[in-house]
């Protein structure tokens, strides 16, 4: 890409804060502000900071918006209530993922779509071209938002202080628009941390004011910015995948283990949606004789496993590949999540290494998630 | 940054001390410390290994990569840090000092170390 990298409107304010910035899918994002590690402790602990306004938001609206989806996605998005949201994902007609999505509902005939940085432009295209015969209008609002997150066990003493909206009414993967620090925002329970926290949508020429008065109101209970680095380690512990690791186009929501988020039983558009047929096959595959299954591996060593390291068995043959790893703050130990052949997949079996740069190092398979908060 | 004057530099972002009979400290610069992040583990050298300047004679696993160490001159490894070894944030919190590597019997040195002020310029540019 020869492109220079695109800057959020927190640019000025990242770079005065010390940051390291890195480009992220032509972004120039916050890697982190001082230590990862303390940064991650703080989201686990107190709370943490986010500019996430690289992820791309694109709008739906119109009497069909629903059906559009429920086609277009392989989630049951019409039966959305009106402030509820979804973790979702949209295939190719051949079941591979194009992207994980979440998708809010706005109101009965609104949609928000929040896609992957990396993988924006694919979905708009997708959507737009699904969209054929359906009266639904797609619109990208990628420059229409600014996103700020605030996660960790504070954020919700945090938040309560900036704004009368009914945090307590607004359960885990709801959203609500309300005012913020006097801040016009779409404030949404979501997160990619494993913490409790929020998402709040912006407009970009707001997003500094919001930064600083959530900066100030979190100061005493220790809140901390936090970069892209921190939040790769707080979700490979939450057991979340990350597109391009463990979800790429080559990879269905069956062979991740997530097939739950394919709805077959959907009744709109006679129930058909793209990947349908695909998808049903990748099902069966996984019910019966699944190739590779998604596990998590801990390190009883301290050399760390990374994304492409082989996982090999007693023998040195080939039975996996590690999609993401690294060291665990919260564990104290090197994790990994790794695609494993399912004769070596069930927790607890022995002899599973991952090839460290030609040193075979002995791991533990556990399931996933490594780290689940305590509520 | 500062980089302290007494120390000479490589290309490869290590430092080394002034030589006392021979023997030489290495660590990596603050530069280095802070471009890798959080370093969570250290491979170092074994005592009494031969090394080889510009050649690979450790790791440095950060949260988000491993790197090579590099030895900066030729020599024999005559002690490696314990400290480190146990607590590999030494690295990030006090790299020209605490977060020392190893010590090295120096047998022969490359033409291209540079002084504090020529690295300074190497890692500006």
């Amino acid at each position: 890409m020869t492109e220079a990298p695109r800057r959020t409107a927190l640019d000025a304010t990242h770079r005065a804060l010390g940051a390291t910035m890195t480009d992220f899918a032509g972004w120039d994002m916050p890697l982190r502000y001082s230590s990862e590690r303390d940064e991650h402790v703080a989201v686990r602990t107190r709370a943490g900071l986010f500019d996430l306004s690289h992820m791309g938001e694109i709008t739906v609206t119109g009497p069909r918006a629903a059906d559009l989806l429920d086609y277009a996605l392989v989630g049951n998005i019409g039966g959305v209530a009106t402030g509820r949201a979804r973790y979702t994902m949209i295939c190719a007609p051949d079941g591979g993922i194009l992207d994980d999505l979440i998708v809010y509902r706005l109101a009965d005939q609104e949609y928000m779509v929040v896609a992957n940085a990396s993988n924006a432009q694919v979905v708009l295209d997708a959507l737009t071209e699904r969209a054929g015969g359906f009266d639904a209008a797609i619109r990208d609002d990628r420059d229409a938002y600014a996103l700020i997150a605030v996660q960790g066990p504070e954020s919700p003493g945090i938040l309560k202080g900036l704004t009368d909206a009914d945090l307590d009414g607004l359960k885990y993967y709801a959203g609500l628009p309300g005012k913020v620090a006097g801040v016009d925002a779409l404030i949404a329970r979501t997160g990619y941390t494993g913490e409790d926290g929020f998402e709040l949508f912006v407009r970009p020429a707001d997003a500094v004011a919001l930064w600083e008065a959530l900066t100030e109101a979190g100061a005493s209970v220790g809140l901390v910015p936090c970069g892209l680095s921190c939040r790769d380690t707080l979700r490979l512990e939450a057991g979340m995948p990350l597109y391009g690791h463990e979800l790429t186009s080559a990879t269905t929501p069956f062979d991740a283990g997530l097939g739950r988020v394919v709805k077959f039983d959907k009744t709109t558009n006679g129930g058909d949606f793209v990947g349908r047929a695909a998808l049903a096959q990748a099902a069966e595959r996984a019910e019966t004789a699944p190739p590779r299954k998604l596990v998590g591996l801990i390190a009883e060593g301290r050399r760390v496993p990374r994304a492409g390291y082989p996982v090999v068995a007693a023998d040195g043959t080939v039975i996996g590949e590690v999609t993401s790893g690294a060291p665990s703050p919260t564990l104290g130990k090197p994790i990994a999540i790794a695609y494993v052949d399912a004769a070596h997949a069930a927790p607890g079996t022995e002899g599973v290494r991952v090839d460290i740069r030609g040193s075979h190092e002995p791991y533990e398979v556990v399931a996933l998630p490594f780290y689940k908060r305590q509520k | 940054m500062d980089n302290p004057q007494q120390l000479r530099y490589s290309k490869e972002h290590e430092w080394l001390s002034a030589a006392e009979d021979g023997v030489s400290t290495v660590g990596i610069t603050e530069h280095a410390a802070n471009a890798l992040g959080d370093v969570v583990f250290v491979q170092l050298p074994e005592v009494g290994a031969t090394v080889t300047a510009g050649e690979s004679c450790g790791e440095l696993e950060s949260t988000k990569s491993v790197s090579d160490l590099y030895a900066p001159v030729d020599g024999e490894i005559t002690e490696v840090n314990e400290d480190v070894a146990s607590d590999p944030s030494l690295v990030n919190s006090a790299p020209f000092e605490g977060g020392w590597l190893f010590k090295v019997k120096i047998t022969g040195e490359p033409e291209d170390l540079l002084t504090a002020d020529e690295y300074t310029a190497f890692t500006a540019g």
